[in-house]
C-alpha cells in the first residue's frame, strides 16, 4: 500500500502537502529550534571552533556542580516514590469505589497538574511560609520541594494507574483469594505484576517532570538548591559562564533522552499487555475498613490538592490591616520590585499567548496537515521532528535563544520571541491532537472534492478544515494555557520593563515585605484562573460530541 | 468524446492497466465491467487524473488532458462509498461544485433544487447526511455528480453497496435521469445484469485488459472466449465438430451452423430444452428453486449441464433433453 502511494502520489495530496506546505514548519523549527540547539552544543564542545571537553570536565570537576547533578537525580527519586506512596492507595479508591461527587473529583484532581509552576510555588510558599497555617518555615528545605512535586504529579499517577486499575477484572482477584491468598498475597502476586507497566509509565513521567523542574526549585529551593535546570539558568543569566551553562545542557539533553527511552519501552509493553476490558462496576464502601479507606484518601486529596490553592486565595486578601482587596484594586499602578504596573504584565501575557496559539496553530496543523498527507519518510520525519521540543527543556530553549538568535538580526531583545518560544512548547500538543482527525478523514472525501472542482487549497479549506476545527480548537487552548505560564524559557527572554505574568510573580515573591507577597498571591490566583479556565473549555471542546466525524 | 489511448498502469510491478484502450462517445454509457482487482477502478481513476497512468493518453475531443488536475477536467466522479461531505448537509453537498465554480447564492438554490427533484429527494435540502438511508445517500451522491453539468460522468460501483431490490430500481432511475439530461458517462461494476442494464456499450475486463467490446446484445449472443462466457453465467464448455449443418458434440447432435475455426461452445441454460422427451439422457445433480422456475444441473457422463425447467425435479431422477444448436454460443480458442 506504501508504495503504491509512494510512486502513484494522488494529485491532491502530492500538492498540497507540497513544497509551500513543508517549508513553514521546517524554517520555523530550523531556525527557532534546531540552530539554538545546535548552537548550545557548539558552545559547550568547542572553543575558537575547535573540539573541546572541557566544559563538560568542569562540570566532573568542581564538586558544586557534581552536587547539582547528585541533587537532581536523588530529588527526582525522592518525589517520584513518594508521589507514588501517597497517590497509589488514591488510584484504588478512584478505580474501586464509588462515592458522592466522584465525576467532580476525578476532573478536580487533574487541576494542579496543569497549573503554571510559579502559581504552585506561590501556593506552598504561602502554606510552607512562617504565616502559613503549619506555622513551621519549610521554605527552603527539600520538604517543600518535595510535597510541591506530590501536588504537581499526584494526577498522572492517579490517572494513569487508576484507569488500568479499573481495567482489572475483580473475579481474577477474587479467584486468588478463594485459593487461599490472604490480601496482601493477592496484591503481590496478582494485583502488583498486572499494574506494574502502568505503574513504571506513570513513574517515568513523574521522574521526567521532577527531573526538569525548573519554578518550583527556584522559588522554594531558594539559593541551596538547585537541580542542572536551574543550574543552566544560574550559569547563563547570573554568573555568564556559557560553556558551563551548554555543557550543562547537553547533561540535561542526555538526561531526558534516557527518560523518555525507557518510558516508550515501557509504554510498547503496555500496549502489548494491554486486554481492553469495560472498566468493572465500582462498588459503594461497605466494611468500616473500606469506608476508611475511601474517606482517608478523600481527605488527602482536599489538604493536598485544595488546601494550597485556597490558601494561596485567602493570602492574597490578606494585608497588614486585615482582609482587603487592596491587592487586586491597585493592580494598575506600579509597585515596588516592577518595572510597570501588573496590568502590563497581565496584558502581556494575554498578548503572548494570543500570539503563541496563532503561531502553534498555523504552523502545528501545516506540520500536522503535511504528517497525515505524506505516509512515506516524510510523514515520519516529520512527526518525529514536530515532537523534538517535547524532549527539550524550556530552559535549554530559552538559553539557545539567547546564544543564537544574534544574527543575522538580532532577534534577543525582540519580545517576540517569547511567544516564538511558547509556541514551540505548545506545537506538539496541536500536532498531537490534530494528526489524527486528519488521517481519519477519508481520502475519498478529499478526491470527491477535487472532481467536484476543488483546486487542491480548496480542498484543505472544504474537507480538512472544518473537520480538524474542534481537534484544532483544543490544541489552541491547550497552547493558550501552556504559554500563559510558561516560565523556563520565559525567564531568558523577558526583559524586567516587559515581564510576562510569571515572570512578574516570580520578581515579587524574591522581594521582602508582606506587600509584593500579597501582590504575588494576587496575581497567582488570577493567573490560575486564566489557566483553569482555558482548560475548562478544553474539557467542554472534548466532551461536547456534536456531529460524528 | 472521450479517449483513452494505451494506458497502462501498474503498482510494485504487477500491472492493474495494460495497454487499454477505450472511447466513450458523447452521449454514451460505457460500462466497464469485471471482478474486483481486474483494473476497471484503476481506469476510472486514471481518467478522473486522481491517478497518473505510467504509459498511455487520456484525451477530451482530441486533446491531451497531460498533468490537468481533477478539479480543471471538468469530470464528475461517483464513489461507492458516495464520500459525501459529513459536515454539510444535503444542500451543501449537492451545491459543493457549483460553488466551486463560483456560481451565485441564488442560482445554486435553484440548481439544487432541479437535481433534488431530478433524483427524486424534493424537500431534502435541509437533512443531514447521517439521517438519510443508503438508498438516498446514493440519490445524493448523483445529484451532487451531476449538479454541476460534467462533460463526462464517472461511477465506481455507484449503487453496489446497496440491497438487490433497491439496486433494480435505482438502475431504471439513473439510466433514466441520464437519457433525459443526455449525460455521457463511464460506469464501472462487477454485476453483469448492472452493465448490461445501463450501458450503451459494455466493455469486458480482466487482468487489465479490455477482452471484449460490444453492445448488450451483441455480447449477449456471442461471448467470444471462455471468461466472457463464465462472467455471463455459462460455465459449461464443451467441445463441437461442424459438419454440413450439423453440430456434432460426441454425445449428441443437432442442427446448427457454426463459423470457420471454432471447435468449442458454450451451452447457456436457454439452449437446454428439458421435457418429457428428448434424445439426450442425463441425471439431476441438484435443483434450485429460482423465482418461478427451476435451475437445474444435469450430469451426461463426465459432463454437467445447466438447465431452466418449470417442473419440479428430484435429485437422482432421470431426465431427457434436447438442445438448440441455434442457441449455442461460439468460443474462440485465443487466449481466454
Amino acid at each position: 500500500m506504501d508504495r503504491r502511494v509512494d510512486r502513484h502520489p494522488p494529485l491532491t495530496a502530492s500538492r498540497l502537502g507540497g513544497f509551500a506546505v513543508m517549508a513553514v514548519p521546517l524554517l520555523f523549527l530550523g531556525y527557532f529550534f534546531v540552530y539554538p540547539l545546535l548552537t548550545v552544543l557548539a558552545t559547550g564542545f568547542t572553543t575558537d571552533g575547535a573540539l573541546d571537553f572541557g566544559p563538560l570536565q568542569t562540570i566532573f570537576k568542581r564538586s558544586a556542580l557534581v552536587n547539582v547533578a547528585w541533587f537532581t537525580l536523588w530529588q527526582a527519586v525522592a518525589s517520584t516514590v513518594l508521589t507514588l506512596l501517597i497517590a497509589l492507595p488514591a488510584a484504588n479508591v478512584m478505580a474501586r469505589y464509588d462515592f458522592p461527587g466522584k465525576r467532580f473529583v476525578r476532573a478536580a484532581i487533574v487541576v494542579p497538574f496543569v497549573l503554571p509552576t510559579v502559581v504552585v510555588g506561590s501556593a506552598f510558599l504561602a502554606v510552607l511560609g512562617p504565616t502559613g497555617p503549619l506555622r513551621v518555615d519549610l521554605r527552603q528545605t527539600v520538604w517543600a520541594i518535595l510535597i510541591a512535586h506530590v501536588f504537581f504529579n499526584y494526577a498522572i499517577v492517579v490517572r494513569t494507574v487508576g484507569t488500568y486499575w479499573e481495567r482489572i477484572d475483580p473475579q481474577l482477584l477474587e479467584a486468588a483469594q478463594m485459593l487461599g491468598g490472604n490480601r496482601l498475597a493477592v496484591f503481590r502476586k496478582v494485583t502488583y505484576p498486572l499494574l506494574r507497566p502502568a505503574i513504571a509509565s506513570a513513574a517515568s513521567l513523574v521522574f521526567l517532570f521532577t527531573f526538569t523542574s525548573f519554578g518550583i526549585i527556584l522559588i522554594l529551593g531558594g539559593l541551596r538548591h538547585a537541580t542542572i535546570e536551574v543550574e543552566i539558568w544560574r550559569q547563563a543569566t547570573g554568573l555568564v559562564n556559557f560553556e558551563v551553562a551548554a555543557a550543562l545542557a547537553f547533561l540535561q539533553i542526555v538526561g531526558i533522552s534516557t527518560i523518555l527511552v525507557l518510558y516508550s519501552r515501557y509504554q510498547e509493553r503496555r500496549a502489548v499487555q494491554f486486554t481492553p476490558r469495560p472498566a468493572a462496576d465500582a462498588i459503594r464502601p461497605a466494611t468500616p475498613l473500606q469506608r476508611w479507606h475511601v474517606i482517608s484518601n478523600l481527605t488527602v486529596m482536599a489538604i493536598l490538592l485544595g488546601g494550597p490553592l485556597l490558601i494561596l486565595v485567602e493570602r492574597s486578601f490578606r494585608s497588614e490591616s486585615g482582609y482587603s482587596l487592596a491587592a487586586y484594586s491597585s493592580l494598575g499602578e506600579p509597585i515596588g520590585g516592577l518595572a510597570v504596573a501588573p496590568t502590563a504584565a497581565m496584558l502581556n501575557s494575554v498578548r503572548f499567548a494570543v500570539a503563541a496559539t496563532v503561531l502553534a496553530v498555523g504552523i502545528g496543523l501545516a506540520a500536522a496537515t503535511v504528517i497525515a498527507y505524506r505516509r512515506g519518510w516524510i510523514g515520519r520525519g516529520f512527526d518525529a521532528l514536530l515532537m523534538l521540543p517535547l524532549g527539550t527543556s524550556a530552559v535549554t530553549l530559552g538559553f539557545g535563544f539567547l546564544l543564537a538568535l544574534d544574527q543575522p538580526i538580532d532577534l534577543r531583545t525582540s519580545i517576540w520571541l517569547i511567544p516564538v518560544a511558547h509556541a514551540l512548547v505548545a506545537m506538539p500538543f496541536v500536532v498531537r491532537t490534530s494528526v489524527p482527525v486528519l488521517r481519519s478523514v477519508k481520502h475519498h472525501l478529499r478526491e470527491a472534492a477535487a472532481t467536484l472542482g476543488a483546486t487542491p487549497q480548496q480542498v484543505w479549506r472544504e474537507v480538512d478544515l472544518p473537520m480538524v476545527t474542534r481537534a484544532a480548537l483544543i490544541g489552541a487552548g491547550f497552547a493558550f494555557a501552556v504559554s500563559l505560564g510558561e516560565f523556563g524559557a520565559t525567564s531568558f527572554l523577558a526583559l524586567p520593563t516587559n515581564p510576562t505574568l510569571p515572570t512578574a510573580i516570580f520578581r515579587l515573591l524574591g522581594r521582602p515585605g508582606t506587600s509584593s507577597f500579597t501582590y504575588a498571591m494576587a496575581l497567582s490566583t488570577i493567573l490560575m484562573i486564566g489557566t483553569a479556565a482555558a482548560v475548562i473549555a478544553i474539557e467542554r471542546l472534548r466532551t461536547d460530541t456534536v456531529g460524528d466525524f | 468524446m472521450l479517449q483513452c489511448v494505451q494506458i497502462s498502469v501498474s503498482f510494485g510491478g504487477t500491472p492493474a492497466l495494460d495497454a487499454v484502450d477505450l472511447t466513450v462517445h458523447d452521449g454514451e454509457i460505457v460500462a466497464v465491467m469485471g471482478p474486483s482487482g481486474c483494473g476497471k477502478t484503476t481506469l476510472l481513476r486514471v481518467v478522473a487524473g486522481l491517478q497518473g497512468p505510467d504509459a498511455g493518453t487520456i484525451a477530451w475531443d482530441g486533446k491531451a488532458l497531460g498533468d490537468t488536475p481533477p478539479h480543471a477536467r471538468g469530470f464528475g466522479l461517483m464513489f461507492q462509498d458516495y464520500a459525501l461531505f459529513p459536515h454539510l448537509d444535503v444542500k451543501g453537498n449537492v451545491e459543493f461544485g457549483l460553488r466551486m465554480r463560483g456560481m451565485s447564492a441564488e442560482d445554486r438554490i435553484d440548481r439544487v433544487d432541479d437535481m433534488l427533484q431530478t433524483v427524486g429527494l424534493d424537500g431534502y435540502a435541509e437533512r443531514k447526511i447521517n439521517e438519510l438511508s443508503g438508498g438516498e445517500q446514493q440519490r445524493v451522491a448523483l445529484a451532487r455528480t451531476l449538479a454541476p453539468s460534467p462533460r463526462l460522468v464517472l461511477l465506481d460501483e455507484p449503487i453496489g453497496a446497496l440491497d438487490r431490490t433497491l439496486r433494480e430500481h435505482l438502475i431504471a432511475e439513473m439510466r433514466d435521469v441520464f437519457a433525459r439530461l443526455g449525460v455521457t458517462a463511464l460506469y464501472v461494476t462487477h454485476d453483469r445484469d448492472e452493465a448490461f442494464a445501463i450501458a450503451d456499450t459494455v466493455a469486458v475486463m480482466n487482468h487489465g485488459l479490455v477482452v471484449r467490446k460490444g453492445t448488450p446484445e451483441e455480447i449477449w449472443r456471442d461471448p467470444e472466449n471462455e471468461y466472457v462466457a463464465s462472467l455471463l453465467g455459462f460455465d459449461t464448455i464443451v467441445a463441437v465438430e461442424a459438419r454440413a449443418g450439423w453440430l456434432d458434440l460426441g454425445w449428441a447432435r443437432m442442427a446448427g451452423d457454426l463459423p470457420a475455426g471454432i471447435s468449442r461452445v458454450a451451452v447457456p441454460p436457454h439452449a437446454v430444452l428439458v421435457g418429457d422427451e428428448g434424445p439426450i439422457e442425463g441425471k439431476v445433480l441438484s435443483v434450485t428453486y429460482h423465482a418461478g422456475r427451476y435451475d437445474i444441473a444435469i450430469s451426461v457422463g463426465s459432463l454437467v449441464i445447466e438447465a431452466v425447467s418449470s417442473h419440479r425435479h428430484t435429485v437422482g431422477d432421470t431426465v431427457r433433453f434436447e438442445i438448440d444448436g441455434t442457441q449455442l454460443l461460439p468460443i474462440e480458442d485465443a487466449h481466454g
